[in-house]
């Protein structure tokens, strides 16, 4: 049975692709609500227009995926976050953005809104007014409770977010995060940009996840337009695809232990994480291969003595890996730090629909390469490992698992790497109406999924990019609880969410 | 643990040979240093990094500085967990508004003498973010800033030389 067949609904006029869009009135978004609540569909993404609101929702058993959107005529719409939290931060921010009001809605402080861009719901289109009032943390209350305020310039070097910790001597009693920080507005800067330009704008949503981004954004334009690329260009966007997979996971192995003072393999990993960004320089020109992808294909081939420079890698890897592999395993003191920290409860992973090592080490067998097997991985072998601990030791060990098959996926890729065309041309841009089209990636932190409109001459009309941290961030919440503030950095380490990728 | 510590020890450095300093950077600090502020500091320098709204690809780079091939601290710089700690301010990002009071006040929070090196396009004039409603665009619109390293991300040998161009700049008695 189809998602949207236990759903009433009429579908939408626009095309939209490869997954229906229909449009529903009040009880037909009750009913995917429900459905979400549930647990038969897990939340996608959830995203709004001036006027509307659209949920993406997933299929678990199915792998199936379609989005419902409501008309918000008198600029409300029913709340979801009432009744299925992981909504909660993305309706906050659909309210932030365009003013639509959730009703009724149990939690409407402002998500990405610090009160500081001079106007209040930028993307409304129209001029409102809202109260300024200072942000209010969830209240925690008992005898011997303290808050400790982090952020959001922090101690390391990483990205900007305010953490504020209620604890109980070193206990964590609540953590809440309050995120926004780097938002730069992507959104409006999609809407009317050229493909170009917009696909710039996706490869820097987030920029460990460029290739990914790029990936999503161009498949996305692909099934609007209804274009099919050349294989050899897929197989090169899967290539870097793994690159970045690869890159991204050593040096999170090392940071992880780095933060439980384990500064060897740090130093480890951080010279294999040097020796990928290298060898795709050298292949594609770019350490982090950004702006490679395009809508269409690929801007180029692999460099001519890139190949060689891939093989090195993976015998380097081959060799050095294993051994850090059992490194790892092996010192005790590590593992005292990593097992049994930090545990994400696999109900929580489910019901989030958390995506990667996040959803994966605590029993959430969900890979978007597997279940929507986006080309070329409809024809590559890989396995997908799952564990069930849910702790830091489990998201170090899927990371190290995941680095394994991507060595191998790159081994077959550049087996099946032969002369080919690397992009196919657009359709003209007159005479066209409008389209739409959706895509999901696999980035190294889980599925990102992209939507977009495109109007008649090819611009982005309304463009939405969900990153995997949306439902990985609550979690970290869930994780640190009753955990030691002292073990927050090897928790967060261990998450790695985006902020810029989240905050938009 | 001992085979790959032994390892480390037997086989050669992996550390590459400095890169010359930047002549252009050199030339922009020629005009901002002040001959006091270099007397003082000698040849090392803490560096305290203030992401102010960038997409992290910045943060990568700055990161691999710390690796074995670039390894940072032999020239005396060093990145330190506070602003107060700091001699230099390495700022990335179009500077989001949500960013800006942070930004300042991180500044506001370091010890003169102080340097601020804006790092990647979107830290020069806001890059392709310039123009949101989100962002002020450009680090020098908040805080003066004493060197740009441009770059999309600007890779670690860009950033190295930047940041030599400043050291040798700073540690020429005047």
């Amino acid at each position: 049975m189809g998602i949207l067949d236990s759903i009433p609904h009429v579908t939408a006029e626009m095309p939209h692709r490869p997954w229906p869009r229909a449009v529903v009135t009040e009880a037909g978004w009750q009913a995917a609500i429900e459905r979400l609540v549930e647990g038969g569909l897990t939340l996608l993404g959830f995203w709004g227009e001036p006027t509307a609101v659209h949920m993406a929702m997933l299929d678990g058993v199915s792998a199936e995926i379609a989005v419902v959107t409501y008309e918000c005529g008198a600029g409300t719409f029913p709340s979801v976050a009432s009744r299925h939290p992981p909504a909660l931060r993305l309706e906050r921010t659909i309210h932030d953005l365009f003013g639509l009001v959730p009703a009724v809605a149990d939690d409407l402080r402002p998500w990405l809104d610090h009160y500081a861009w001079g106007k209040p719901y930028p993307l409304s289109g129209r001029n409102a007014s809202r109260d300024v009032r200072p942000y209010q943390f969830l209240p925690a209350e008992g005898e011997a409770l303290h808050q400790v305020a982090v952020g959001p310039v922090h101690a390391g070097i990483i990205e900007p977010g305010h953490f504020r910790f209620t604890a109980n001597g070193e206990h964590v009693v609540r953590l809440e995060q309050w995120l926004g920080y780097t938002h730069k507005g992507i959104e409006s800067l999609m809407q009317g940009a050229s493909l170009e330009a917009a696909a710039k704008l996706a490869n820097r949503t987030s920029g460990d996840s460029a290739v990914a981004y790029a990936f999503a954004f161009a498949c996305a334009v692909e099934s609007a337009l209804q274009i099919e690329v050349p294989r050899q260009a897929t197989l090169l966007r899967a290539l870097m695809a793994e690159l970045e997979r690869l890159a991204n996971h050593l040096g999170d192995i090392g940071a992880i232990c780095n933060d439980a003072s384990f500064a060897l393999m740090h130093a480890q990993t951080g010279i294999l994480r040097e020796r990928c960004l290298r060898a795709a320089n050298v292949a594609f020109g770019h350490r982090l291969m950004m702006d490679v992808i395009v809508p269409g294909g690929v801007t180029r081939g692999i460099a001519p003595d890139g190949v060689s420079a891939l093989r090195a890698l993976l015998a380097e890897l081959r060799k050095v890996f294993p051994r850090l592999i059992e490194l790892y395993d092996n010192t005790a003191s590590l593992q005292d730090r990593t097992v049994t920290t930090g545990i994400v409860k696999a109900e929580y992973a489910r019901q989030f629909g958390a995506g990667g090592y996040v959803g994966r080490a605590s029993g959430r067998d969900f890979d978007a390469r597997r279940a929507i097997a986006y080309a070329p991985y409809d024809s590559l072998s890989f396995e997908v490992p799952v564990l069930q601990a849910g702790d830091v030791n489990a998201r170090v060990w899927i990371r190290i698992r995941e680095v394994e098959q991507s060595v191998e996926l790159i081994e077959q890729i550049l087996h099946q790497l032969g002369p080919g065309g690397l992009e196919t041309a657009l359709p003209p841009r007159i005479g066209r109406g409008a389209c739409e089209g959706m895509a999901l990636t696999e980035t190294f932190r889980g599925d990102v999924l992209v939507w977009l409109r495109l109007d008649g001459e090819l611009r982005v009309e309304r463009c939405h990019l969900r990153d995997a941290s949306w439902f990985q961030w609550p979690l970290l919440e869930t994780a640190i609880e009753g955990n030691i503030i002292a073990d927050f950095p090897l928790c967060n380490k261990s998450f790695n969410c985006s902020y810029s990728g989240a905050d938009l | 643990m001992r085979k790959t510590l032994l390892e480390s020890l037997t086989h050669g450095s992996l550390t590459e040979p400095a890169p010359a300093p930047d002549v252009s950077a050199l030339a922009e600090l020629a005009t901002k240093v002040n001959r006091a502020a270099q007397a003082r500091l000698g040849r090392s320098l803490a560096i305290r990094e203030v992401d102010a709204g960038s997409c992290n690809g910045c943060e990568l780079e700055i990161h691999a500085l710390s690796n074995a091939f670039y390894d940072i601290e032999r020239f005396g710089l060093r990145f330190v967990a506070s602003p107060r700690h700091a001699d230099v301010l390495l700022v990335t990002g179009p500077v989001t508004k949500n960013m800006r009071q942070a930004l300042e006040r991180t500044y506001n929070a370091t010890p003169s003498p102080k340097w601020v090196v804006a790092v990647g396009g979107c830290a020069i004039d806001g890059g392709i973010f310039r123009g949101s409603y989100a962002c002020v665009g450009g680090v020098s619109e908040t805080v003066p800033v004493d060197l740009h390293i441009n770059g999309c991300p600007p890779s670690p040998t860009d950033l190295l030389k930047g940041l030599l161009a400043l050291l040798e700049h700073v540690s020429r008695k005047g």
